[in-house]
């Protein structure tokens, strides 16, 4: 086995990486700012993927699938907020979670009424089809675009978090909501709003994951899963815990599968088991809130 | 963010009157379960009652005493399941002897997952419990000479049922809802015999206020550790009645799909009453045979109602029947 192979293996790992850190970051901003689980991400995530797929049907471009349906699951997703989980603030915190998890129910079925049961294939778009050459080896073209892509949206959120006023908000408003209120902030539009990112950020990951694997009403569940190892080994609430986790999960898979197969879809499981054993509270999780 | 606490302070009876209502609740339970394949439109429908109401109580035990929303109880389930076939369709054990047994590596693995997930507090709790259940629902599928993998388990039937040199005919469906029912009832009275115990109070401790819980002295994790353990034993004895009734494991027992039924059973149902889980089971299951009549989407429905559940009954059906009658707080 030679060294090429090993780097390119690394490489799709990140690519993997890259779809399971946008999922995983809209899990974790809900949680963040909101201390709400949405067990209903997995569903949203399909959902995204099968929006993306119908709309770049309807439009006959890839572009504005992977445009509109973040936007459009992601006001779907703030309809969510305001008509069923605004009721259970202050309620106990097991309620929104069994309530996302029984919208899940509902979208799954949702998805099987109106595209069938069966997986669809997601068609690269044309002009990501092939390879690129990268000195040491050809990496296909889509993979590589998915790792900017990401990187783009982590750079802008990053910057919007950090550098602008409604950041500002938002970055306190997760750490004291009373106090943002107190000073005449409506935390109720920052958390409808953030909801509504987090949805989008899970529709997202299900277009750009849509060429990478089948499409199809089961594929969230797989997602939910995955998304919820990377928030606990990065730490519930952590932005850069997700996406040190995301990236540390897609290469352990990606490496795994290279060696043994088999163990592909049990080595993120072991991950998670060994990183709570050593840190419950995740890797840059604050101690005390959740463990 | 804070939370109150969803409880109110639970009221103590005096030990004889809890004492007494708990000995009744578990015959109570068993003569409404007895009269169960009569009130039901099929047999079939009343073994299944059988089995998940045991799988739910079991959960019950972890979600509405000690208040820990795990999302992983089919772990267990599937394990009792799939130790029961195993054991007698792979080393021909009699099945008095695999059942204690399959129960039994059920609790080991209960042990093993509870160890990682007891460390955990809150939503934590939740999702840790949905992957490491997940992983168990992975490794039956990767161990296929074991397990059958996607297939699920099959080659094993126990069409008789012999103890002490009486035998039943194990394909009769009514002799099979009675030997099953024994199993319940067996259940049942451990259930009770834990929650009537100290260690019954400890649990309920815990859900109320785990810090002050602390404060008294117990020793929090090691309870999370053992409810967790008899939890996943009670359930796993819902997997054996499976295996021994359908003679074949389906891999999706496994599947984080099962733990959330279960989930759903128990809200449905009425999380915190001793008999709320078969109530539960049995509401579920019968929307489940009356909806898809006339549609094969009744997920949608289930989905739909469960959301209604949360939103406006959160106590279940059988809860809010204790609640109305005024006896809640004997928690029958």
């Amino acid at each position: 086995m030679d060294l090429s192979l090993i780097i390119m293996q690394l490489l799709s790992g990140v690519a993997l990486g890259a779809v399971l850190v946008i999922t995983a970051l809209g899990l974790t901003i809900v949680f963040g700012m909101l201390g709400v689980v949405n067990f209903a991400h997995g569903a949203l995530f399909m959902v995204g993927a099968y929006a993306g797929l119908y709309l770049a049907s309807l439009t006959g471009s890839f572009w504005w699938g992977l445009l509109l349906a973040p936007v459009l699951i992601g006001a779907f997703g703030m309809l969510i907020e305001l008509v069923l989980i605004r009721r259970l603030y202050g309620r106990s915190i097991d309620d929104p979670l069994l309530l996302t998890f029984g919208l899940s129910y509902i979208l799954v079925e949702g998805v099987r009424i109106v595209f069938g049961s069966d997986g669809i294939p997601f068609p690269t778009p044309p002009q990501l089809i092939g390879v690129v050459d990268l000195g040491i080896g050809f990496f296909p073209r889509y993979r590589l675009f998915v790792i900017v892509l990401v990187a783009v949206v982590l750079l802008a959120l990053w910057l919007t978090l950090e550098k602008t006023r409604v950041g500002l908000i938002v970055r306190a408003g997760a750490r004291d909501p009373t106090i943002m209120q107190v000073l005449g902030v409506d935390i109720g539009r920052v958390w409808l709003a953030i909801f509504g990112l987090g949805v989008g950020l899970a529709a997202l990951g299900g277009v750009l994951a849509g060429p990478m694997r089948s499409v199809n009403p089961e594929m969230g569940s797989l997602v939910l899963a995955e998304a919820f190892v990377v928030t606990v080994i990065g730490g519930l609430g952590s932005i850069v815990g997700a996406v040190v986790a995301g990236l540390m999960v897609g290469i352990s898979i990606s490496m795994v599968a290279l060696f043994a197969p088999e163990m592909a879809t049990i080595v993120m499981f072991a991950l998670m088991a060994v990183v709570l054993l050593i840190r419950p509270q995740g890797l840059f999780g604050v101690r005390g809130r959740t463990a | 963010m804070t939370h109150p606490s969803s409880g109110e302070a639970v009221a103590k009876p005096s030990p004889g009157g809890l004492g007494r209502v708990l000995d009744q609740r578990v015959l109570l339970s068993i003569a409404v379960l007895a009269l169960l394949p009569w009130l039901l439109p099929s047999k079939a429908l009343a073994v299944n009652v059988l089995i998940y109401g045991v799988v739910v109580m079991g959960y019950n035990l972890l979600f509405g005493y000690t208040g820990l929303l795990s999302f992983g109880q089919a772990a267990f389930f599937g394990a009792g399941a799939y130790f029961t076939g195993i054991a007698i369709g792979r080393y021909g054990v009699p099945w008095f002897a695999a059942v204690p047994a399959a129960v039994l590596l059920s609790t080991c693995l209960a042990a093993a997952i509870g160890l990682v997930s007891t460390r955990t507090r809150g939503i934590y709790f939740s999702m840790v419990t949905l992957a490491l259940a997940q992983l168990v629902y992975y490794v039956a599928l990767q161990a296929a000479s074991f397990t059958g993998g996607e297939n699920g388990l099959r080659g094993f039937t126990v069409d008789r049922i012999s103890l002490l040199g009486f035998q039943v005919n194990f394909l009769d469906p009514v002799n099979k809802y009675y030997v099953l029912m024994a199993f319940a009832a067996l259940a049942m009275w451990f259930q009770s015999r834990i929650l009537n115990s100290p260690f019954g109070a400890v649990i309920e401790a815990i859900r109320e206020n785990e810090q002050r819980a602390r404060a008294c002295g117990y020793d929090v994790e090691r309870s999370k550790l053992v409810v967790f353990m008899l939890s996943g034993a009670i359930s796993s004895l819902g997997g054996c009645m499976l295996a021994l009734h359908l003679s074949i494991v389906p891999l999706d027992i496994l599947h984080y799909q099962t733990s959330g039924m279960i989930v759903m059973m128990v809200l449905l149902g009425g999380a915190r009453s001793f008999f709320g889980p078969f109530v539960g089971a049995a509401s579920f299951l019968i929307l489940e045979d009356v909806i898809s009549l006339w549609t094969p989407h009744w997920q949608i429905f289930v989905g739909a109602i469960f959301v209604l559940f949360v939103l406006f009954l959160p106590r279940g059906i059988w809860g809010t029947l204790l609640d109305a009658m005024g006896s809640g707080k004997a928690r029958r």
